[in-house]
């Protein structure tokens, strides 16, 4: 077995998953130095400070929410839901590319994830901590929001389990914790290795109990290995069963825009397209900051970029659908609401939609698009916007004209949509940078693995 | 330690109370020889707080020093000079009081001798009137334990019929409104009611001397005979004193009218139910004036189908701005103020009374034409009614043609005035503001009224209040202190009508007597108590001069039997006016040529508001928040103009982002200049309304109306002309660019070709009595995946259901106060309507009939210039397939047996889920903390069967849950305890309970024989959305106009 750079033979025109010239000691190297050797950069402290600052406004506006009410959002009636459940669907949607990533690919033994699967995993889990604060605050009461969970109450009261809101309560909270789970397992490996490596007594000690014990026997492995894909079994029903279900909160009621059968499978696909759009928005100035454009390479970039491409034609399905159902039924309530889509008051945002979420997306098409780096953060980020459109269009601009004309409405969200939406952005993107300073962002492991196959091919 | 401690540690160390010995010892001796000395010896004037300060007691030094503030001398640096000096005045007249040591007495003691006919917990109910005007409106307050809560009609009085209106549900809220003055006043400072009766015997005394002559009483119109009796006797008092009256809504139009066509005043008594064929001349019959209530209660009765046979009134409006009753009309004819005089007479040449006259439009000569000829038709039953506006020429072409039509006497007579001492009230005001001006009034007794702010703003009455400080003593009676208070020297709190003894007349003379529920809240007195202070007997009570006053009305007998039959009964029985044997002499030809005004001119007429009505509700939340009838804004008056006007002037509106249609819409500022005066004010489109005339309903930018009222809307009075009361010509309207919000509750006034609303002529009714289910999709029962009740074993017993007849309501809006009042229901104010956040359990949509939405604004002017107008009560629909139920998480609406759904607030997170699920939109959340928990006044008015809902939770309509459990309750004990059956009619809804049109009807839908039943099985009953399958409980029956075939459009 050489030491030196391994040329193994690619399959022609394949960017590959990992630049060549590194073997087991310099992926370690070079990933756990982010976490153990690197000092504090200012840029680091700079982008952990404001993110700090927008967690602290989240802070301020919920607490302002707990003085006040719901009242100082812009909610009414009609509109009972805003913002709130807007980001909770979109936070939602974006936690599903870190589960997908490791379980789906990992089942598919697609190894390109590899580089990419622990920080998705992580933006995942931080995105269901972000959707998670929505239900819970955005209620009238929550100081009574554990009246949702099926708790033995003394009353002998249960939750009404035909409500989706139920359905959802489960439907999150089994993801978060699997998710968590899925995650924290794939870190064990690599937290040993950090204990390992850690010069700093603090370090050691908290890495070593995190590690659980790890020596990396090869029980240890096989027993690591057979949890891992259990896990990764487990969780791949649940990529696809959450936003099912949260899809149901829409597609159980009454709502013109809300009862439409051909919600789960388009919520699903519209959650991976947000979903990978998110990785990509994180993952590019990531390789960038820390040099790791050798670990995530062009290839995670462009299959990525298929994936969102791939998942925007469904999502560009679904509204074809929502037209084609509405003219094909003749129901003059669907009818009516493709009419508000493109004429009624909030028409603007059903074409910034468009825009975003279907047009832009095409320019995937083309390789070259697919391959400059500028123009897939730009588009990350013009399908973000995009998919928060599509959950405000569905969620807000529905329930502005439904079934009773003389009831009618608008909505305009206050200042406190606003700080709240934002403050989870600060929540997220201060929790991946301490991520990024506490664990190694890719898989040390796995990467090991993948230079291990990499020689093996080398010298077949 | 301090001067005061140095005692207290007597007393723990003694630990037993002191004996009267020891309290000299440890008390403050006081030494009056020395005080008396001192104040002796004291050289010019000395002003001192108690006998101790006097004496010059060191204790009270001491006491000044310490006692109160304890921390006076070391207050921390920061507190500013202003803050010092009035906690050293709190200090030091608390200081005075040192010795005094008296808590308030509060005595808790339970009943030990109960009221007749209380039982704890059980509200009693008394019957009393409300006075308005020259018209009283008969109700019975539901009585908490001495605290009343809710107004409702009284049937047993004929201008109630057990009916109320908006105003009269909201009067209670005026009871308990905590901006009410507290205490009298003297330019500001407060008084006891002892030094104001001294300073008026005084007062009284120096005008004895002059025989009253500076003496001048200003009252507004009066109904109650006591009072005025009390008048007369002062008057004889003081020969030379004068009472005028002012009466800021009412015109004298109807008083000189009927000088006009009779020589004399007369009432007017309509009697609706006999007429087939009804011509309103500008009057809102159906919506205000005396005797609105029954009008609409009798007009809807002659409305009653129950079936395809049955036959209608007809109803023709010819109004300049759409009012409850021309929004109710079978036809509509949208004229110019100014036209109407001229239409009238159209209308009299056609029917044979003289005079010719050309009506400038092809549409109007039609209209006028077809009208004649229904009206002759149908001689002796049909009216023709002139509005409360409209001038004496009209009020008198009315009387000719009911006369010449036989109506008189068969659907209208004639009495003696209700009110006493008719005169013209712009008269009278001008006459007074003369001789004050003339310095000719040194005393002048405001009983009531707020001329400061209502009285016209042009020559004599320019700045009224200018014109009171040349009046020496100016004495006020009102409830609030007001814009005039402010400009008077006296102040006396007057009492609520339920506060109080009274009596009062309704629209046809029948009396009644006011009886109080409760004693004043504060220290307010009535109008008798303050008239009696200035007479040689100043200290009879408003009680004792009502009996006084009925000995002569109830006759001799039993007086004081028939006293209590008149408080039990809530009126004198035949004490209603005889009518009088008048005939109008008068010919429409001698009537001088009629003013008219130039096509294009913009004709400015005032209205009084359709709920704060001329300002004096300006602090009534109920009322603010209340929407119109026919704008449905809230909060503000508008100027309102029509679609072809405001396109013409460039009145621009938009529909804000926020709050929207359901709440929030932008509209053009514009400015009016009229009678030398000048207003800015909001523009409202208003269609229906004539072009080229500029509404502006008084009542608002009140300057001191309390909390609520103050700076709300704009004031019209101050473009009001005593010389252009109600129409006024010559003014400039320039829009600005400048916006402003006006909080609209449904701003979308179409159904866009949904079953909503079904309507049909009478004619189409007859042809196809089923139309109300032309296209209708509901699904055949048992089409759904929600549980069946049925089956499960709902419904068994009782089946609560309600059919709302849209063919009768006319939109008054009585049942949205009534339902507030009974539910506990917060009001939220402006900002939070604006935000679509209003509470009202039910609320009144209010649809036109036009064709598919038009986009273009031009397009749209013809369909909304005289576009039939529908009225559609919603509740809360009780689905048995309620959608709301379904997606609750935690299961807090839930069905009832009885097929309610539920709502259990104290299981409500608040999700809002079931009011997105809500195909009807009646469910209202708490988003904040609505309710006021803080006012102590607002506390007494809330109905201790309802619950008082907080901030985070879901509320709707009960139907009225509270009222059924009651006379479920009664039934379960009747029969000796076996029990019965809940009769039909039994339970009433607050909704229902107010409706004077009856369109609301509650009760048992497994009863085949109850109402409900009978009117769910007629052909006309659907279902609102029906296709959604919500089966709904309330249903609604299609509209029936009762057109004229000749003026049916082709």
């Amino acid at each position: 077995m050489s030491e030196g750079p391994v040329n193994s033979p690619e399959i022609p025109r394949l960017p590959r998953v990992l630049e060549p010239g590194y073997n087991y000691a310099s992926v370690t190297d070079k990933i756990a130095s982010i976490v153990l050797t690197r000092p504090v950069s200012m840029g680091w402290l700079a982008g952990f400070s404001i993110a700090f600052v927008i967690m602290m406004v989240l802070l301020g506006s919920i607490a302002w929410l707990f003085i006040k009410g719901v009242g100082i959002w812009g909610i009414n009636i009609p509109i009972g839901w805003g913002f709130a459940i807007v980001n909770f669907v979109w936070w939602i949607g974006i936690g599903h590319a870190g589960t997908l990533i490791s379980a789906i690919l990992f089942l598919l033994n697609q190894q390109w994830r590899t580089s990419i699967n622990r920080f998705a995993e992580a933006m995942t889990l931080f995105a269901v901590a972000c959707a998670a604060i929505f239900p819970g605050i955005h209620v009238g009461r929550p100081w009574m929001a554990f009246y949702m969970f099926p708790y033995p109450s003394t009353m002998g009261i249960w939750p009404q389990f035909r409500s989706p809101l139920i359905w959802d309560v489960f439907a999150v909270s089994t993801y978060g914790t699997v998710s968590a789970l899925f995650w924290f397992v794939g870190l064990i490996p690599d937290l040993a290795t950090l204990r390992d490596r850690a010069t700093n007594k603090a370090a050691q000690i908290i890495y070593g109990m995190l590690a659980m014990g790890w020596r990396g026997s090869a029980r240890h492995w096989h027993r690591y290995q057979s949890a891992y894909l259990l896990l990764a079994g487990l969780a791949t029903p649940l990529v696809l069963s959450v936003h099912t279900v949260v899809s149901f909160d829409f597609a159980v009621g009454i709502v013109p825009g809300w009862h439409t059968t051909i919600f789960p499978p388009y919520f699903v696909a519209g959650a991976i397209y947000s979903g990978f759009a998110m990785v990509l928005t994180i993952a590019i100035p990531l390789r960038k900051a820390y040099g790791l454009e050798d670990f995530i390479t062009m290839r995670h970039l462009e299959n990525m970029a298929k994936v969102m491409l791939a998942t925007g034609l469904i999502v560009a399905y679904g509204y074809f659908m929502e037209f084609f159902l509405a003219l094909y039924s003749g129901n003059k309530f669907d009818l009516f609401l493709v009419e508000q889509r493109l004429h009624g008051p909030y028409s603007h945002y059903y074409f910034a939609l468009i825009l975003c979420n279907i047009l832009t997306p095409q320019l995937l098409w083309i390789r070259k698009v697919r391959t400059n780096v500028a123009a897939l953060f730009i588009m990350s980020l013009v399908i973000n916007t995009g998919m928060w459109l599509e959950r405000f269009v569905i969620v807000v601009i529905s329930l502005t004209r439904d079934f009773n004309p003389g009831a009618w409405g608008r909505y305009q969200a206050t200042f406190w949509d606003y700080s709240t939406f934002i403050g989870t952005l600060g929540l997220f993107v201060g929790l991946l940078f301490l991520f990024v300073r506490g664990l190694p962002a890719i898989s040390i492991a796995e990467m090991r693995e993948l230079v291990a196959h990499k020689s093996h091919e080398g010298h077949e | 330690m301090d001067g005061m401690s140095d005692h207290e540690h007597k007393h723990d160390q003694d630990n037993h109370p002191p004996t009267a010995e020891e309290r000299e010892v440890r008390g403050y001796p006081l030494d009056l020889a020395a005080a008396n000395a001192k104040a002796a010896s004291g050289a010019g004037k000395q002003y001192w707080r108690s006998i101790e300060e006097l004496a010059g007691d060191p204790h009270f030094e001491d006491l000044l020093h310490r006692e109160f503030p304890r921390a006076a001398s070391e207050w921390d640096e920061s507190v500013d000079r202003r803050d010092f000096l009035k906690l050293m005045g709190a200090s030091m007249a608390l200081a005075g009081m040192a010795g005094c040591g008296r808590t308030p007495e509060q005595t808790i003691v339970p009943y030990v001798k109960a009221p007749d006919g209380l039982i704890l917990g059980k509200p009693q109910q008394y019957a009393t009137v409300m006075p308005f005007g020259a018209d009283a409106v008969g109700i019975l307050v539901e009585s908490h334990e001495g605290r009343p809560t809710k107004i409702e009609g009284n049937p047993d009085h004929p201008s109630s019929l057990g009916a109320t209106d908006a105003i009269t549900q909201a009067a209670i809220l005026n009871l308990y409104d905590p901006d009410r003055a507290k205490t009298p006043t003297f330019v500001g400072d407060i008084r006891t009611w002892a030094m104001f009766q001294s300073a008026a015997a005084d007062l009284a005394t120096s005008q004895k001397a002059v025989n009253g002559a500076g003496l001048r009483i200003l009252t507004g119109t009066i109904a109650s005979h006591t009072f005025a009796a009390q008048i007369d006797y002062l008057l004889k008092l003081f020969p030379q004193a004068k009472w005028h009256q002012w009466e800021p809504a009412v015109s004298d139009g109807a008083r000189e009218g009927a000088k006009l066509a009779f020589g004399r005043y007369v009432n007017t008594v309509c009697r609706v139910e006999k007429a087939n064929v009804i011509l309103s001349l500008d009057s809102d019959l159906l919506g205000s004036g005396p005797g609105h209530i029954r009008y609409a209660k009798e007009f809807s009765r002659r409305r009653t189908l129950n079936g395809p046979a049955d036959e209608m009134n007809r109803i023709y409006v010819v109004e300049p701005t759409p009012s409850v009753t021309g929004s109710a009309a079978d036809h509509r004819l949208p004229l110019r103020a100014s036209e109407i005089e001229l239409f009238a007479r159209a209308i009299a040449a056609k029917l044979g009374l003289g005079g010719s006259v050309e009506l400038s439009s092809k549409d109007a000569e039609k209209f006028a034409e077809a009208v004649a000829k229904d009206l002759e038709k149908n001689k002796g039953a049909s009216l023709v009614v002139a509005g409360e506006q409209q001038s004496a020429e009209v009020h008198a072409l009315a009387h000719a043609m009911n006369a010449a039509l036989g109506n008189a006497g068969a659907t209208v007579y004639y009495t003696d005035p209700v009110e006493a001492n008719p005169v013209n009230h712009a008269e009278s005001l001008r006459e007074l503001a003369a001789d004050i001006h003339k310095g000719k009034v040194d005393l002048l007794l405001i009983l009531g009224g707020n001329p400061v702010y209502d009285a016209p703003r042009d020559w004599a009455f320019s700045e009224f209040e200018q014109k009171l400080k040349k009046v020496h003593t100016v004495v006020h009676l009102s409830s609030h202190y007001n814009e005039t208070s402010e400009f008077s020297h006296w102040h006396i709190p007057e009492t609520h009508f339920l506060e109080t003894w009274s009596d009062a007349r309704a629209y046809d003379g029948t009396a009644s007597v006011i009886q109080p529920l409760i004693a004043p809240l504060y220290q307010a007195h009535s109008a008798f108590e303050v008239l009696a202070a200035f007479t040689d007997k100043p200290g009879v009570t408003a009680y004792d001069a009502v009996r006084e006053h009925l000995k002569t009305v109830l006759g001799d007998g039993d007086n004081e039997r028939k006293w209590r039959k008149t408080l039990n009964d809530g009126v004198i029985a035949g004490t209603a006016l005889a009518p009088l044997a008048v005939s109008a002499k008068f010919s429409p030809a001698s009537l001088p040529p009629a003013k008219t005004t130039a096509k294009d001119d913009l004709e400015f007429i005032f209205r009084p508001d359709p709920t704060i009505y001329d300002g004096r509700f300006a602090n009534n939340g109920w009322l603010q928040e209340l929407a119109k009838p026919v704008t449905k804004t809230t909060w503000d008056n508008a100027a309102l103009v029509s679609p072809a006007t405001a396109l013409r002037l460039g009145i621009g509106r938009n529909i804000a982002s926020r709050g929207g249609e359901h709440g929030q819409v932008l509209t053009s500022v514009v400015n009016i200049e009229l009678s030398n005066g000048k207003v800015t004010a909001a523009a409202w489109v208003v269609p229906g309304q004539a072009d080229n005339v500029v509404v502006l309903p008084l009542g608002y930018g009140r300057k001191r109306a309390g909390e609520t009222g103050t700076n709300k809307g704009f004031n019209a009075y101050s473009v009001r002309a005593s010389t252009a009361l109600w129409t006024a010509t010559g003014g400039k309207l320039s829009v600005t660019s400048d916006e402003y919000p006006i909080a609209c509750t449904q701003y979308h006034h179409n159904v866009e070709g949904r079953k909503i609303v079904s309507s049909a002529s009478l004619e189409e009714y007859k042809k196809n009595p089923n139309f109300a289910h032309e296209k209708d999709e509901t699904p055949p029962v048992g089409l759904t995946l929600y549980q069946n009740f049925e089956e499960l074993g709902y419904y068994k017993h009782y089946k609560w259901a309600m059919a709302i007849d849209l063919t009768k309501c006319n939109g008054c809006s009585a049942c949205v106060v009534a339902c507030q009042s009974e539910n506990n229901i917060a009001v939220v104010g402006k900002d939070q309507v604006m935000r679509g956040r209003e509470m009202h359990w039910i609320r009144i949509d209010r649809y036109f009939e036009t064709g598919p939405t038009q986009k273009d604004e031009d397009s749209e002017v013809p369909a909304l210039a005289n576009p039939p107008a529908y009225f559609q009560p919603v509740p809360c629909q009780q689905c048995e397939n309620a959608p709301c139920e379904q997606v609750c998480p935690v299961g807090a609406t839930v069905h009832s047996a009885e097929g309610l759904n539920d709502m259990v607030y104290n299981r409500c997170i608040g999700t809002r889920y079931c009011s997105n699920n809500c195909p009807y939109k009646v469910r209202r959340f708490n988003f904040l903390r609505f309710q006021d928990w803080e006012t102590p006044s607002l506390k007494l008015i809330r109905n201790p069967e309802v619950t008082i809902r907080s901030r985070g939770v879901m509320e709707k309509c009960t139907y009225c849950v509270q009222r059924i459990n009651n006379v479920r309750i009664e039934s379960e004990k009747d029969n000796g305890g076996i029990g019965r059956e809940i009769r039909d009619g039994e339970i009433v809804t607050a909704c229902e309970q107010a409706c004077p049109s009856e369109a609301i009807v509650f009760g048992n839908a497994n009863d085949p024989n109850s109402r409900v039943s009978k009117l769910r099985a007629q052909q006309r009953n659907y279902n609102m959305l029906g296709e959604l399958n919500a089966r709904p409980r309330t249903t609604y029956l299609g509209a029936v106009r009762n057109l004229n075939p000749d003026l049916e459009k082709a």
